[in-house]
């Protein structure tokens, strides 16, 4: 049978795949079936292992029976297909599991009630309570940081790729990528030395700006690749038209590459959202609503989300605040997502005839 | 309002590579002048030296004069941004602005540096469509992105975009060479039609499109590789074509080069 099937034998061109579809799919059922009852018996009690065994068992099921039946080269192409679905499913497992669980964690107590209340008055271990403080804290931080360091960000990303020449433009492109590796708690100690020389008590701005410097070269780098992404035939257009450089930048460069860099600046500000030891440096963490941003403690998501959780000792009611709050965080960061997804595809230059 | 040229003594280098070198030629204004010649000899570089495209690039830098009617291009205090609202271009490739629509493509130059009456815009649009050849075939569309029409008309509407700020002189770097024959045919017709109103010069590879389409013709050729390319002869195209004076424009013509 298998002396048909090597492609010396001169049978041309062979059609259509030996294997039927549903082969892939009884190799994949077979190889968990397999990995379960090898789990079993070898009383393997953790079902990672399980599952690395059946992801082993699937691939080198695929091989042995594309082999069989289509030969080795299909086989050989069978094996890629099915690494990729593995190494997929390994990535994808993880982001599952984690959704999963805040999920089903989270909703305990996530309402109208909890969304719309702060912490005042309701002690820690107590049920009852809410974010609306922290979720106030977390919009004006992040978005006071947003309104420092995207413009800073993207306006140096503008000089790097349409001005920058020689050693300024080295130094400023070194000095960015030195600040893409500053831990955030480190951020936030230039900030707190700041404070301490000034003598200033807690507020919120003070954890704007040290997120606002996390952030700017996440945004200095990402605007950058999609500046340069902007074919250069765009600009030289727009210049032989008689169009001063920097409107050529306006309304030619930027509108073309608007969809990429907003993109960009949601991905730094869904960075900074979750940022901790900042914050609980510089802004302190307040049970009670503090819309003030420049004046006094405020909270948090993710503040809030480590004070409940360090004070619940792994249950009772601090502890299911803690997981609603990472649930508001997590939907709060792929909303903004979205967002950006819509705003990149609406102004994502038009193709359409 | 066509105007004439005149270079003399014109250098131009690329940071420390001199690309060509000394050349000297004038222009007549309603006439369309072709550049031909090997490639890397130089055509485009000098090409966009008149209208000072050329220092756009980083480590462009030119010596000499470009005479635009009598005024300096290069001379001081010469703002470079206003030498091309005088000296449109066109490319090789089709390059419409993707995020604008047909129109705003065509308004672009007059909308980007200001100073209109939005009752003219109207006008402009449909005046420079029509001088193009594009307007019958898209004025049912001319909100649509600019990428969405097909390469030839692409290029017909970045000559419309260049007409619109009513320029003095248009350059073209090898307008047609990525378009199939019948936008080629439709484009040099349409270069028939623009010498009325404008000087045109004109980049090609191809000898017959610069047989068919040009009143004087200029040969680039350059000595060796490194070395800056030369303004060989320039000529009327009929003479260039049929009786050259320099044995190697007859060498080149005639496919005997090199």
């Amino acid at each position: 049978m298998s002396t048909a099937l090597t492609p010396r034998d001169g049978a041309g061109v062979r059609r259509g795949a030996g294997l039927p579809k549903w082969s892939l799919w009884a190799v994949a059922a077979g190889s968990v079936a397999l990995a379960v009852g090898i789990g079993l018996v070898a009383g393997l009690t953790s079902h990672v292992q399980w599952g690395l065994i059946a992801a082993l068992l699937f691939v080198l099921g695929t091989y042995g029976v594309a082999a069989r039946a289509e030969g080795r080269r299909q086989a050989k192409d069978r094996v890629a297909t099915a690494l990729v679905w593995v190494a997929f499913l390994l990535a994808v497992v993880p982001l599952v599991s984690l959704v999963w669980t805040t999920v089903s964690r989270g909703v305990k107590v996530l309402d109208g009630y909890f969304l719309s209340h702060s912490m005042g008055l309701v002690a820690d271990s107590e049920p009852g309570g809410g974010i609306y403080h922290a979720i106030l804290g977390s919009l004006e931080q992040v978005g006071l940081a947003t309104a420092i360091g995207a413009p800073i960000g993207v306006l140096t990303a503008i000089y790097l790729v349409e001005y920058g020449r020689g050693r300024l433009a080295l130094a400023v492109t070194f000095f960015v990528d030195v600040m893409t590796g500053i831990p955030s708690i480190v951020a936030g100690l230039f900030i707190l030395s700041l404070m301490l020389i000034l003598d200033l008590q807690p507020f919120g701005f003070a954890g704007s700006l040290a997120l606002a410097i996390l952030m700017m070269p996440v945004v200095v780098r990402s605007t950058e690749e999609m500046l340069k992404l902007v074919p250069n035939e765009l600009r030289e257009a727009s210049l032989a038209l008689g169009i001063p450089k920097w409107r050529t930048i306006l309304k030619v460069v930027l509108p073309t590459s608007l969809g990429g860099i907003t993109t960009g600046v949601m991905l730094a500000v869904a960075r900074i959202a979750g940022e901790t030891a900042p914050v609980l440096l510089l802004v302190f963490g307040n049970p009670f609503i503090n819309a003030n941003p420049f004046e006094g403690a405020q909270a948090s998501l993710p503040l809030y989300i480590y004070q409940q959780y360090a004070q619940s000792a792994g249950a009772g009611a601090a502890y299911d605040r803690a997981w609603a709050a990472s649930l508001t965080l997590i939907a709060f960061v792929m909303i903004l997502n979205l967002v950006a997804r819509g705003i990149a595809r609406w102004k994502a230059p038009k193709t359409g005839r | 309002m066509a105007k004439r040229i005149d270079v003399s003594g014109l250098t131009a280098f690329y940071g420390a590579h001199k690309a060509i070198e000394d050349i000297s030629m004038t222009v007549e204004p309603r006439s369309v002048t072709a550049f031909i010649g090997p490639s890397g000899c130089g055509k485009s570089t000098f090409l966009r030296t008149l209208n000072r495209m050329h220092e756009v690039t980083p480590g462009g830098r030119v010596e000499g004069k470009v005479l635009l009617d009598d005024e300096d291009l290069y001379g001081s205090g010469v703002d470079p941004v206003s030498v091309r609202r005088e000296v449109g271009m066109v490319f090789q490739r089709p390059n419409p602005f993707p995020t604008m629509s047909i129109f705003e493509n065509v308004a672009a130059g007059l909308r980007l540096n200001g100073g209109y009456r939005k009752s003219e815009l109207d006008d402009v649009v449909e005046k420079s469509l029509r001088g193009a050849n594009l307007w019958n075939e898209v004025k049912d569309r001319l909100n649509k992105p600019g990428s969405g029409l097909s390469g030839g008309q692409q290029q017909r509407l970045c000559i419309a975009r260049a007409i619109a700020v009513e320029p003095r002189v248009l350059l073209m770097d090898e307008p047609c060479s990525a378009l199939d024959p019948i936008s080629t045919l439709a484009i040099e017709d349409l270069i028939g039609e623009l010498k009325e109103r404008f000087t045109i010069v004109i980049v090609t590879h191809n000898m017959q499109q610069a047989a068919r389409v040009s009143d004087r013709t200029a040969f680039f050729n350059l000595a060796g590789v490194g070395q800056p390319g030369r303004l060989v002869e320039i000529d009327d195209t009929e003479r260039i074509f049929s009786n050259p004076s320099v044995q190697a424009t007859e060498d080149y013509i005639s496919g005997r080069f090199g």
